[in-house]
């Protein structure tokens, strides 16, 4: 297969700078585009190649520009492009390996989005532990303002932009968008009420796009190389390669860039080695810590977002969590809930305030406190909390997926805890 | 008109609104926490979900919330759906694993939103079996009390006290479980409208400190409708008393007027109603200059024998009610009638009146003035000077972001996202005063004139209006900015003793006028009656000065401390032994003190009356309990002494109605006076209005330990209100009602079971008349002002109002003294540098023979040559604004108390900076 996002990541991954990316290929596509195409060009590849939102929920990125209004219908002032670098999903890692190893990939990316969108100014958001992306980020914007890719008149097309690198106070919610305009804006980063979208009023109000910084790499590739090119590159409906990653007991835990569409067996299997000896696949989740559990049943999935979403669950950021036969589901449950309570912003009561009793339940189980009503109680509480709408945003219901599907398929597990008054795995 | 279903019923509900307003319209109980009629949607409590409908065929529907989704023609809704009713109940469950049920021990307990809501959702049994989060409280000054784990987390505190009323001092902090709201560290809350933390909170985190003293459930306090004698704004306010003491002030809802809100002076100054400094009994002075009490008939008798055939001139008051003042005026004659005030006043007031009742703009109330879209305020603090208007001016800034929404189809009650959008656009909002003001962070412009220069710049803009551009460029831009407004409004007044600048301000007015958009006008004015009083003078009254050139035989003085208003030696020389001098007040003051006879008049908590507001509204108060001792209201001092002098017309007069009558047919000014309120003669269903509630304890036992004998419910048979729990307290006349409580709604939110739509006018309409109608002939008069004369080495003083301080009988409030500390003087940090003094040293302060030391408050923004000082404290009494003085360092002076918050306190820019730094 060829490798689209990580041709410049090599097994030592060592970072890729300005000369060495344009050696292999690096700011053509912002090239070809600076030569004559325009931002409705642009637009109209990004949205005939189908490439969806990396960040795991899916969304057609060409549709989401294309709410931006244009210069004439909106009132004049600054259009925002920001990069969601702020990856805290638990479980999940890719896009701090596309930043530490290949930073203009990330940044030719963002300029063509901007200049698509019209937008003028642009930030990366990025998590505040990334400490060598930050470095490396910096270095290479550096490179770009030296060299006339960044700043006024870029290659001499009239079209000026500025990008700034931001690195978070820490804050798993920031990963929402709007939480992330919030905190970008100097403001509690609570998620806003939607609508008005980002694309209409975000950043300081103004017309703003919030992309993963897996989506933004993908740009400079389709704008060169086409959009019926992408299509090719995915096995079943979905377009382009994606990063997946597998963390949990496997013999060979790590990060690869595949087709989309790749069955999760090959992914499991193939690329992570497996199971490691002693242990049995009993469960994984499919794209990050708020996703619904799968299970072995589900191996011979395609990793595509209908196909995962039709099994139950949501590819999310495609960097799977494998729960092994060994290991508590009600702990890993417990653990999962604990961090999504702490990083509640607060601003809504049933995450607030329901997330924290979750947390008291499943902790009363699995340390040998449990009630056979408990289960009653925790089904109520996927109800109330875990319905989307709900919520002010989807963090509690994200929080929600992994103890939906462990009630359903390790019903059991929990029923032992209630049955024996102690964890059986320990 | 869009038509949803709720429950299958067919609902015709208001465009734009959402489901949660539309369904409190249709008096549907559904439950809420952080939204609030004038704050707006933001959804985070979730408590107002529903189940909204595809169409008629869906029967699963979604959860959404009622204060997030607008109305849309044919909508369907359930309240009463399961997963509804499971959801809200789910919603009261989780914000009780926190919350400590101290509800006993809670100030907020019996009126709390929270108690409420839990019942309405049913939710009885918590199953969490986990520890409580606890947190620790602040100390946030004298009038606040904070009790953080009681939080449920609305934001409702932060987005009232951040985002409505531009405090900057208390805000969320931390975040999931733990979110806390206080301060960033212990320390006394900025704000100048704090108080209103204590309605807004849905349960006890904020509550009303002096109230906690002496405390009393809200079912047990007797009430009435009243009105704040704090400033001429007339916030409507509910007082509540028990066991013969006030306890606490409360918002009463008016529509037009003050809405949901009251500055800290209204809300915490009426602490004077019970202090030990009030007069009981009625006293007259002996040789020795000792007061003997005497009886109520036998001082009446010997007053009316003192004023038998003698030359007798009555002193009236712009704090004395209407009535009180009209009796007086009455009794003594017009020509012997002063207003009661200053010299410098008297002119400024009857000018006032004089553009109120001609000028060709419109006089705007509160609700008016938030909707303008351009401002120019001139030389007022209005945060000090009329609070109210205030913070109406801190939402009229907020058009541009209404304007911005409009175009994006957004709703004004989307509170979050309409500001998001708006970030800091506000429409324009223009300060030109002598110092930095309380609004000087919500300006799009602020000016820093001496208070001459600023009727000269204002005539600029006039100049500029005309067509004649100035050489003033600032002017310039002004006038176009208001030009170009859809709404404009000019706010002026009296604070600064100026009538150069009030006479600019009008005929800036009237200048807008010949736009298509015309123009409102405010005018701030000092007291709560000061324009009822100017409007009872006429021009053969006589001023201050002029009685006390040719003093007469007997002086009768309503309400009225001269001391505020003349110099030493004009006090002394009124006072003197030639004039028998008879004075009728609340607390003990200089004037009472030098008086022949003391009379004990009631305060407003126990007296009825009439108050003309600086828009010319007319609005009655009434007593919220009978005057102990032998205290009187002033119209029944008078009334009586008129029956014992046998004045012609007064003596045929018993009642309070025959007052007003009287009163109204005496001067077309105050025709529309008997429709402020209801007569005695009012009945609902047959009932006086009660001022108890219905689960008024303990009436026939509260007095036991004095009395076993019950007593008699006293009588009122001057007002349609009864001291009594029988009657009805729904749907009356607004101007009655003295307290709000529904089934179920027994939190001051059942205030909208007594709104005609939510945020709307009450069902029984607005309280309250205009009194004045404005021959819209023109108020341009001629400014004839003499400017001051600067001196070398000289300073002008301008007077620095303060909400905490600068008002006569608020200060008699501990806690409102507590926070107005002592005298001060208010200098730009390049004169403290250049003197030598910081923040909080000592000064010496000499002006017109007057010595005094004060303490140094530095400001960042000053005019040239100008320093201030803080108006109404013992030490500036004798201080006048424009005169000249001189400042010296205080080497004796001693820092008070250490500042609680240093850090709070900003320091002074070392920076020697130009203005004013010429002279010291």
């Amino acid at each position: 297969m060829e490798k689209v996002l990580t041709r410049n990541i090599g097994v030592d991954q060592k970072p890729t700078d300005l000369k060495a990316y344009e050696a292999n290929g690096g700011y053509q596509g912002l090239r070809k585009v600076m030569a004559g195409m325009s931002p409705q060009d642009c637009q109209a590849v990004i949205s005939d190649s189908n490439l969806r939102g990396r960040g795991g929920a899916g969304f057609p990125t060409g549709m989401k520009w294309s709410f931006v209004p244009s210069d004439d219908k909106c009132t004049p002032g600054h259009k925002y492009l920001v990069c969601n670098a702020d990856e805290m999903e638990p479980g999940t890692f890719k896009d701090r390996l596309l930043m530490e190893c290949d930073p203009h990939q990330l940044i030719e990316g963002m300029i063509l989005s901007a200049y698509t969108i019209g937008a003028d100014i642009s930030y990366i958001f990025i998590r505040g532990e990334y400490l060598l992306a930050i470095q490396r980020l910096r270095d290479a914007l550096k490179e770009c303002y030296a060299s006339g890719l960044l700043g006024d008149n870029i290659l001499g097309s009239g079209y000026s932009l500025n990008m700034y690198l931001h690195p978070s106070a820490g804050r798993y919610i920031c990963g929402e968008e709007t939480a992330l305009i919030n905190a970008l804006e100097g403001k509690r980063a609570n998620p806003r009420a939607k609508p008005p979208f980002p694309q209409v009023s975000g950043l300081w109000g103004r017309p703003t796009i919030v992309n993963n910084v897996e989506t933004l790499c993908n740009i400079p590739h389709i704008i060169d190389r086409g959009a019926d090119w992408f299509k090719t590159l995915g096995l079943g409906e979905d377009a382009g390669t994606k990063l997946f990653g597998v963390s949990g007991r496997v013999k060979n835990p790590g990060c690869w860039e595949l087709p989309m569409g790749t069955p999760i067996r090959e992914i499991i299997e193939q690329h992570a080695g497996g199971m490691r000896d002693g242990y049995q696949l009993k469960g994984f989740l499919p794209g990050g810590g708020s996703t619904d559990f799968l299970t072995t049943e589900h191996l011979d999935l395609a990793m595509d977002y209908n196909v995962i979403g039709a099994a139950g669950s949501r590819m999310g950021t495609g960097t799977m969590i494998i729960l092994d036969d060994r290991t508590c589901p009600v702990g890993m449950v417990l653990n999962l809930i604990r961090f999504f309570a702490h990083e509640s912003c607060g601003f809504c009561t049933p995450c607030r305030d329901g997330l924290p009793w979750s947390r008291q339940v499943l902790q009363d189980l699995e340390e040998g406190r449990g009630q056979p009503e408990d289960l009653e109680t925790l089904s109520y509480q996927i109800k109330y909390i875990g319905a989307i709408g709900n919520t002010h945003c989807a963090l509690a219901p994200g929080a929600m997926e992994p103890l939906q599907s462990a009630l359903k398929y390790f019903y059991d597990d929990f029923k032992q805890h209630i049955s024996s008054g102690r964890c059986p795995y320990h | 008109m869009p038509t949803i279903f709720i429950d299958g019923q067919e609902l015709q509900v208001n465009d734009g609104e959402n489901i949660l307003e539309a369904c409190l319209n249709a008096g549907l109980d559904l439950p809420y926490f952080c939204w609030h009629p004038a704050m707006g949607s933001i959804g985070s409590c979730r408590q107002c979900a529903l189940v909204q409908y595809q169409n008629e065929d869906d029967t699963r529907g979604r959860i959404i919330m009622g204060c997030m989704t607008p109305v849309t023609e044919g909508a369907r809704f359930s309240l009463k759906a399961e997963n509804a009713t499971e959801f809200r109940e789910a919603v009261v469950e989780s914000l009780m694993l926190n919350h400590p049920h101290d509800c006993p021990v809670c100030a907020e307990g019996g009126e709390c939103h929270l108690q409420d809501m839990t019942v309405m959702v049913g939710h009885r049994d918590r199953r969490y079996s986990g520890k409580k989060n606890t947190h620790r409280n602040q100390y946030l000054g004298p009038l606040i009390h904070h009790e953080m784990n009681r939080c449920i987390t609305c934001y409702r505190c932060e987005r009232y006290y951040k985002d409505y009323a531009g405090g900057t001092d208390l805000g969320a902090q931390a975040s999931h479980d733990h979110l806390y709201f206080g301060r960033h560290e212990e320390g006394v809350l900025e704000s100048e409208f704090s108080g209103n933390l204590v309605e807004v909170c849905p349960t006890g985190v904020f509550t009303d400190k002096p109230f906690l003293k002496q405390y009393s459930r809200k079912w047990d306090l007797q009430s009435a409708p009243s009105i704040c004698n704090g400033c001429a704004v007339g916030c409507n306010i509910a007082p509540g008393e028990r066991y013969g003491k006030l306890k606490r002030v409360h918002n009463r809802y008016n529509h037009e007027v003050n809405g949901y809100f009251l500055c800290d002076r209204g809300r915490f100054g009426s602490g004077y109603v019970n202090s030990d400094a009030r007069l009981d009994y009625a006293g007259i002075k002996q040789a020795d200059g000792s007061y003997m009490a005497v009886h109520q008939q036998q001082a009446l008798e010997t007053a009316a024998s003192w004023m038998q055939g003698k030359k007798v001139a009555g002193i009236g008051s712009p704090r004395a009610s209407v009535e009180a003042n009209y009796l007086l005026r009455e009794l003594v004659g017009a020509e012997h009638f002063a207003a009661g005030f200053s010299e410098a006043e008297a002119p400024l007031m009857a000018s006032v009146r004089r553009i109120l009742q001609t000028t060709q703009a419109m006089i705007p109330s509160i609700k008016q003035i938030e909707a303008a879209d351009a401002v120019l305020v001139l030389g007022e603090d209005i945060t000090h000077t009329a609070p109210r208007v205030a913070l109406a001016l801190r939402q009229s800034v907020r058009n541009k972001s209404f304007e911005l929404a409009e175009q994006m189809g957004l709703p004004q009650w989307q509170d979050a996202a309409v500001r998001n959008l708006a970030q800091d656009q506000r429409s324009p909002l223009i300060i030109v005063s002598a110092m930095e003001t309380r609004l000087d962070d919500i300006a799009s412009q602020c000016i820093s004139l001496a208070p001459d220069q600023i009727a000269e710049f204002a005539v600029s803009i006039v100049e500029a209006l005309a067509g004649e551009p100035s050489s003033n460029k600032q002017a310039n831009q002004i006038a176009e900015i208001l030009q170009s407004a859809k709404n404009p409004l000019i706010i002026s007044g009296t604070s600064m003793v100026h009538w150069g600048i009030v006479n600019a301000a009008v005929a800036i007015a009237e200048s807008l006028c010949t736009e298509p958009s015309g123009c409102m006008l405010s005018l701030c004015i000092p007291e709560a009656n000061s324009l009822g009083v100017a409007l009872l003078a006429d021009k053969s009254s006589p001023s201050l000065p002029d009685l006390v050139n040719s003093p007469p035989e007997v002086l009768l003085v309503v309400e009225n401390d001269l001391q505020r208003r003349l110099n030493p030696q004009q006090m002394e020389q009124l006072m003197s032994a030639g004039t028998l001098v008879i004075s009728m007040d609340m607390l003990e003051n200089a004037t009472l003190g030098a008086s022949d006879m003391v009379l004990p008049a009631a305060s407003y908590a126990e007296s009825q009356g009439s108050l003309v507001n600086m828009e010319g509204r007319a609005q009655r108060y009434f007593p919220v309990f009978e005057p102990a001792a032998e205290r009187l209201p002033s119209w029944q001092w008078l009334l009586k002494l008129a029956a014992l002098t046998n004045h012609k017309s007064l003596s045929k007069i018993e009642h309070f109605d025959q007052v007003v009558a009287a009163c109204a047919k005496s001067q077309a000014e105050f025709t529309n006076l008997v429709d402020a309120a209801p007569d005695q003669s009012f009945r609902d269903r047959g009932l006086k209005i009660p001022r108890q509630t219905h689960r008024y304890s303990g009436r026939t036992a509260m007095n036991a330990g004095v009395n076993v004998h019950e007593p008699q419910q006293p009588h009122d048979h001057e007002s349609p209100l009864a001291f009594s729990m029988e009657g009805l307290n729904r749907d009356q006349p607004a101007a009655l009602t003295p307290y709000v409580w529904s089934p179920g709604w027994n939190s001051n939110q059942s205030l909208q079971k007594f709104q005609a739509e939510v945020d709307g006018p009450l069902k029984g309409g607005t309280a309250g008349v205009k009194l004045l109608q404005s021959s819209a002939s023109g108020a341009t008069q001629k400014a004839s002002c003499e400017a001051v004369e600067m001196q070398a080495h000289h300073w002008q003083l301008v007077p620095v109002h303060q909400v905490h301080g600068s008002d006569e009988l608020s200060v008699n409030t501990d806690e409102i003294a507590e926070m107005a500390g002592m005298g001060f003087v208010s200098l730009g940090a390049a004169v403290a540098h250049k003197l030598g003094v910081s923040e909080g040293d000592g000064v010496v302060l000499a002006s017109g023979g007057t010595e005094v030391s004060l303490e140094v408050r530095i400001l960042q923004r000053v005019a040239k040559n100008c320093i201030g000082f803080g108006l109404g404290y013992a030490e500036t009494l004798y201080l006048r604004a424009g005169s000249l003085a001189t400042l010296a360092v205080d080497a004796q002076w001693q820092r008070p108390q250490p500042q609680l918050i240093a850090s709070d306190k900003a320091t002074p820019d070392p920076i020697v900076a130009e203005g004013g730094s010429a002279h010291v």
